[in-house]
């Protein structure tokens, strides 16, 4: 492939939204009401939009024929290169929750940058998607704080949450080959200057909802080389589960 | 912790600039904040509109309609409100 | 009021209806009135809630990303039209909650439609055109019915649900030209859902109880036999388009009705489903049960955010 780094750095940014809005759809129809329910679909719907977006645009630099499914639904466990974060699973209300937050907040920052890309594909989507996860993160943001300050009981359930996700914060400004190619040619993010930032922005939501910043220096890593947690394996197994058993069809 | 309900709110969308706020619907939330944006996302999905109020249910006073003889029909046969109750001759086309 | 006052009172409700007048939450009603638009309005409230469940199933496991988003923004129609139509039920002074408290307590019903599995993807192509085909048919008419804010929420629901039906067929249609594998596999789920499909358009009119009054209030527009008869005649062509069979071996054009005759349905299986009894009717009360109480800490912290916030804006103000 001739622009084998470009094709994989689109891969790094789009497994995060391919794998997030996924984890967002499992809960339609579950929602703690119908109002939240109908907001976490919209999420879910917009990072599948801006999925499709990415991949088509992988597709076409591939030039092999594949198209955005067989990118989002045949590659196997270890050629998935999205954080570890998003892969966490639903385990209740404030997982689901915080997880977003930590996203949404090294989202935004990411796409404002990636608007500025040399790439105009990449940053033609980018503006698209800065509206939509600027959405995202007030969302996720508001309800951080009714967690947070709201009854004991969900404070300590965001506090929990917030603590064991946030071993998974740091990877998202680690910087894979790719990354770095990018970054050299104008067309990538550099994700290491970010990092100060979204850790100030993510305190002051915490602090306004009365949390604890987690002080951990101990952090899990490997999402963007492939090697996920164990909940990525069952995840890729529902959203491949028509491509693998029916192979080459249409649909 | 008891179960208080998220109170109902009414929820006015004004389709595109130009024109009027209209009444949409009601939904559930906990505050005005969480009302908008239940409201973007349940009301305006399909791109219906450029701005969007709240109101709590109960703060609205609407008129009694055992009271809509009083209230409503005296206003019926006021007819010189009208400009179709003036006569013109024919000659002149545009008043 | 006396005897006499109330009967005039409903004389005068039955004439303004009968002239086509809607009726708003505050004008005076029969009792009966109330009660019975309660019922049916948050039964369909309660269908298009719990009718998530099935469909929800394979939004994990959709097969491309195109099938899943729209899959995913069918879905949320329905959270939405199920939140229109509580909020109508609202008007006439009942809450969400005991509305849902009826739900999950059993007393109230729902379509008995999704009490049956979605085992294969075709099954959401089958429910988009057969099962959304006959919610259709049911609901055009409600646009025009007597009660304000459930015709005003129907006019809104038919409007988006119009592209429910062509996502469902389309997915038919892409199987019926697919692989002999995926033929089967629409026609399996043709085989599963057809009959089901028919018996949602409820029971035959000699067994229907409350036909007579709902005509009046229009509440119901035709008898469900010709609601029966119109969704037959106009769905069998789309089958034969596609080059499925409809399982129905008595199946018959009849040149003089200028209608299908179509062979008797198995109305046991239908009350046995409708008595609680059908494939998923526990999983299904399950889900929904499961959702509102491990939702509660969510919804009591939202309430206990909101009235500290207010507390400090009082302070402030102070």
């Amino acid at each position: 492939m001739k622009n084998e780094n470009l094709y994989k750095y689109i891969l790094g940014i789009a497994d995060n939204s391919l794998i997030l809005g996924q984890r967002m759809g499992e809960l339609c129809g579950h929602g703690p009401s119908l109002e939240t329910d109908i907001a976490c679909t919209n999420i879910s719907l917009d990072l599948f939009g801006q999925v499709r977006s990415f991949y088509q645009y992988a597709a076409k630099i591939a030039g092999d024929g594949k198209t955005e499914d067989d990118i989002a639904m045949l590659r196997k466990e270890r050629e998935y290169v999205n954080v570890l974060l998003v892969e966490q699973p639903n385990t209740n209300f404030a997982y689901s929750i915080g997880r977003q937050f930590l996203f949404d907040v090294y989202h935004l920052l990411f796409l404002k940058e990636l608007e500025k890309s040399k790439d105009l594909t990449l940053s033609a989507i980018a503006t698209k998607s800065i509206k939509e996860v600027s959405y995202h993160q007030r969302f996720s943001s508001d309800w951080i704080k009714r967690l947070g300050d709201g009854t004991n009981e969900s404070h300590q359930k965001i506090q929990s949450a917030i603590d064991d996700l946030w071993t998974y914060t740091d990877e998202l400004f680690h910087q894979t080959g790719a990354d770095k190619a990018m970054v050299k040619e104008g067309i990538g993010v550099n994700v290491t200057t970010l990092k100060d930032k979204y850790y100030h922005l993510v305190k002051n939501v915490l602090v306004e909802s009365t949390l604890k910043t987690p002080e951990s220096k101990y952090f899990q890593k490997g999402g963007k080389q492939g090697i996920h947690t164990e909940h990525l394996g069952y995840l890729l197994a529902e959203l491949q589960y028509m491509q693998r058993a029916y192979p080459n069809m249409e649909w | 912790m008891g179960t208080k309900n998220w109170p109902l709110w009414e929820i006015f969308v004004r389709s595109k600039n130009g024109l009027e706020h209209r009444h949409f619907g009601s939904l559930h939330a906990a505050d005005a904040e969480m009302a908008i944006e239940n409201a973007r996302d349940v009301y305006t999905r399909r791109n219906e509109g450029v701005s969007i109020w709240v109101v709590e249910s109960k703060n609205i006073t609407a008129s009694n309609p055992e009271h809509n003889g009083e209230m409503f029909e005296p206003a019926q046969d006021k007819v010189y409100r009208h400009p179709t109750f003036y006569e013109l001759p024919d000659e002149v086309k545009y008043m | 009021m006396s005897e006499e006052q109330i009967k005039n009172l409903e004389e005068q409700f039955e004439a303004r209806i009968a002239r086509d007048e809607k009726i708003e939450p505050k004008d005076w009603m029969p009792e009966k009135y109330r009660q019975t638009h309660i019922r049916q309005i948050s039964q369909h409230a309660h269908s298009e809630v719990v009718g998530m469940l099935p469909e929800g199933n394979w939004i994990t496991r959709a097969p491309s990303l195109r099938r899943k988003v729209a899959l995913l923004a069918k879905i949320q129609d329905e959270a939405g039209h199920g939140l229109y139509l509580y909020s109508a039920c609202e008007t006439l002074g009942v809450s969400r909650d005991e509305l849902y408290d009826q739900l999950h307590s059993g007393k109230a019903k729902y379509s008995s439609i999704f009490n049956y599995p979605t085992i294969t993807w075709a099954d959401m192509g089958a429910i988009g055109w057969l099962v959304d085909g006959a919610a259709i048919i049911n609901q055009v008419p409600l646009c025009n019915t007597s009660f304000g804010p459930y015709a005003r929420a129907m006019v809104r629901v038919c409007k988006e649900e119009s592209f429910h039906q062509r996502q469902g067929y389309e997915i038919m249609i892409k199987l019926a030209n697919g692989t002999p594998e995926q033929k089967d596999m629409a026609q399996d789920a043709l085989n599963r859902w057809w009959w089901p499909s028919l018996m949602m358009l409820g029971p035959t009119d000699a067994e229907s109880i409350h036909t007579e009054q709902s005509m009046k209030w229009k509440l119901k527009r035709k008898s469900n036999d010709d609601l029966r008869q119109q969704f037959i005649d106009q769905t069998v062509p789309q089958a034969h388009l596609i080059g499925l069979t409809i399982p129905d071996p008595d199946l018959k054009w009849n040149e003089e009705k200028g209608s299908y005759d179509f062979g008797p349905i198995d109305w046991d299986e239908f009350w046995q489903v409708v008595k609680g009894h059908g494939p998923c009717n526990k999983e299904r009360m399950k889900a929904r049960v499961e959702a509102w109480e491990e939702g509660e800490w969510v919804r009591d912290a939202a309430m206990a955010y909101a009235e500290k916030q207010k507390e400090r804006k009082e302070k402030q103000a102070v």
